[in-house]
């Protein structure tokens, strides 16, 4: 196709546009990641800061100086592999039954699922549910109510009906049993859709907060999402009483403290980001075209 | 004869649990999360028709009616936070809903696919942090001393710009965070569709004369169309929720005026054991968002005779 200089100018521009896009969605994290390699008097500069010019690792010494950070770090683990795992199987049962024709009442079994998706009781009525259940101040409250999700389960559904159906039925008549056919047959078959389902939800479970501040008292117990909030919302003072700074050492800032934590929460989704984020966009397309 | 219909009947209907056992088995742990923790607490917007005690549970508590939502809508406040919640959201629809339908389409005109996946694989890193981080970057980024306070120097601007404390600012600051954050990965179901058209239709309207500004017009539009619905009656449910988990982290006493939100509210009544006021306001909100989500659903439904809307 032949080009018109009006086009011509337009595919300039639109590639210098679509790049500063892209770099404006970075640098916020440049900036962040640069803050915590610095000194305190580089950081206390102003400036740009797109790379650190004397590196130090003094924050992030700091950082895991704090005590809480481990058991926070190993609570979000917790609820990151439980959570998903469960979360996923749960789900997927949930989808294949949906998708099965045969199964008894399906739109009945729908329903019930969809409404959850449009209406729910609010934050004191689940609050005061879990009081009732004992689960306040437990660790299972980050896990349970989130085994199954009517998005996630609709997505699989829709992926489980593509599967030829004459797959199952050589299965069934070679004796073979529902589960042994869900195991066997159907899961190796929806790996690309297990799999996104499996980074949405570990990504959710490894960035939530709120359940952490509601439902959470002790210490132990807390996630790392809520313990990076504490920091940067809480004012130099009180991190000096709690020993994250040291008012003796003036080498660094809060400011370097907190960028330096904020990495440390966002490290694991920026290593693993590269290899998944295909599977993050296909899984989105799917729910999309057919949800 | 009737009570052997009756029982055949009866029979029909267990008879498929019996045969199918195994799938029941499938959706029983779901449906027991399902009734634990959606179903369960649903009962518990009776709390905003008593004047709840725990001692006495749900049920025990003296019922009052409407008291609490009378409280609730005459606390000064709450006209506020309502007034606050619906600009805050419709200012997120008017520019988080074109957003990433323009990112989509100028993605779409890039011929250089690696670019155009490294442009994109950027744009929606974002959506994976949680407004915790996204917002003790901003607290930094968009700080007095801040880079972009300096930006705006070097662009001539004299004074800085208080961000977290300036009311407008503020609200600019939290819709202009929303689109960065959200732009990217709005677009991906706008490509998906894109990349569902023919090739051969682009060809035929060149071969008409069509520029490529006409062909977007006539061809990649229309297409996403259905999709542009869809999203909006999405987003339309969602219109009382403002954001929680980004004001939540964002906002500070000195914004509460422009800031506090229909969840935030809620949350502070939650703290100050206000129950059955905030439950109230819970409801009110769910319920607005249902409504919302039905008529724009029906209205879509029968303007274009079922071909589009959500349910």
């Amino acid at each position: 196709m032949k080009r018109t200089n009006g086009e011509k100018a337009f595919n300039v521009f639109n590639i210098i546009f679509l790049g500063l896009l892209a770099l404006t969605t970075l640098y916020p994290l440049i900036y962040t990641l640069s803050i915590s390699l610095s000194t305190t008097a580089e950081a206390a500069k102003g400036g740009f800061h797109f790379y650190p010019k004397d590196v130090t690792f003094i924050a992030y010494k700091m950082v895991f100086k704090n005590p809480d950070l481990p058991i926070a770090y190993l609570n979000t683990i917790f609820r990151t592999v439980v959570g998903t795992v469960g979360a996923l199987l749960i789900t997927c049962f949930y989808a294949y039954a949906l998708a099965r024709p045969e199964t008894p009442h399906k739109k009945f079994f729908t329903t019930v699922l969809i409404i959850t998706m449009l209406f729910s009781g609010g934050k004191i009525p689940m609050y005061i549910t879990y009081k009732n259940y004992g689960l306040l101040d437990n660790i299972w409250i980050y896990v349970l109510p989130h085994l199954i999700g009517a998005y996630n389960v609709v997505v699989a559904r829709s992926f489980f009906l593509s599967i030829p159906g004459s797959l199952h039925e050589s299965a069934k008549i070679d004796g073979a049993g529902e589960f042994s056919i869900f195991f066997k047959i159907i899961m190796p078959l929806s790996k690309p859709i297990t799999m996104t389902l499996a980074l949405f939800v570990a990504v959710f479970h490894w960035n939530s907060w709120y359940d952490s501040l509601m439902y959470i008292q002790s210490n132990s117990k807390i996630v790392v999402q809520l313990l990076l909030q504490r920091i940067i919302q809480e004012n130099n003072v009180e991190l000096i009483t709690q020993g994250i700074i040291n008012p003796e050492q003036t080498e660094f800032t809060s400011e370097t403290v907190k960028s330096a934590t904020v990495i440390v929460a966002v490290l694991p989704i920026l290593v693993m980001y590269p290899f998944v984020q295909k599977y993050f966009t296909k899984g989105m397309m799917l729910g999309a075209v057919k949800g | 004869m009737q009570s052997k219909n009756n029982q055949l009947k009866k029979k029909s209907i267990f008879s498929g649990y019996i045969k199918h056992w195994q799938l029941l088995m499938m959706l029983i742990p779901g449906l027991i999360i399902l009734i634990l923790f959606h179903y369960v607490p649903m009962t518990g917007i009776f709390i905003s028709f008593v004047d709840y005690k725990f001692q006495k549970g749900i049920f025990g508590s003296e019922w009052v009616g409407m008291s609490n939502f009378v409280d609730l809508f005459s606390f000064l406040d709450f006209g506020k936070v309502i007034m606050n919640t619906l600009s805050i959201s419709v200012y997120k629809l008017l520019f988080g809903l074109p957003a990433p339908i323009i990112l989509a389409l100028l993605l779409n005109e890039l011929r250089a696919q690696k670019y155009k996946k490294l442009v994109q694989t950027c744009t929606y890193l974002p959506h994976f942090f949680s407004w915790v981080v996204l917002a003790g970057i901003f607290k930094m980024v968009f700080s007095n001393t801040g880079p972009v306070n300096e930006l705006l120097m070097l662009l001539g601007k004299d004074n800085y710009v208080e961000f977290f404390s300036n009311g407008t600012s503020f609200r600019i600051l939290l819709i202009a965070t929303y689109v960065w954050q959200s732009v990217g990965w709005g677009a991906i179901v706008y490509l998906a569709a894109l990349s569902g058209v023919d090739e051969s239709l682009y060809e035929a309207a060149y071969i008409d004369g069509a520029n490529r500004w006409q062909q977007t017009i006539h061809i990649s539009i229309p297409t996403i169309i259905p999709t542009i619905i869809t999203v909006f009656i999405l987003n339309l449910g969602h219109v009382l929720n403002a954001g929680f988990d980004q004001i939540y982290n964002m906002y500070n006493p000195m914004v509460y005026e422009v800031a506090d939100v229909i969840d935030t509210f809620t949350l502070r009544a939650l703290n100050q054991m206000d129950y059955g006021v905030g439950t109230a306001a819970d409801l009110f909100k769910s319920i607005i968002g249902l409504a919302l989500v039905l008529i724009t659903n029906k209205i879509t439904d029968k303007l274009s005779d079922g071909s589009l809307g959500i349910m």
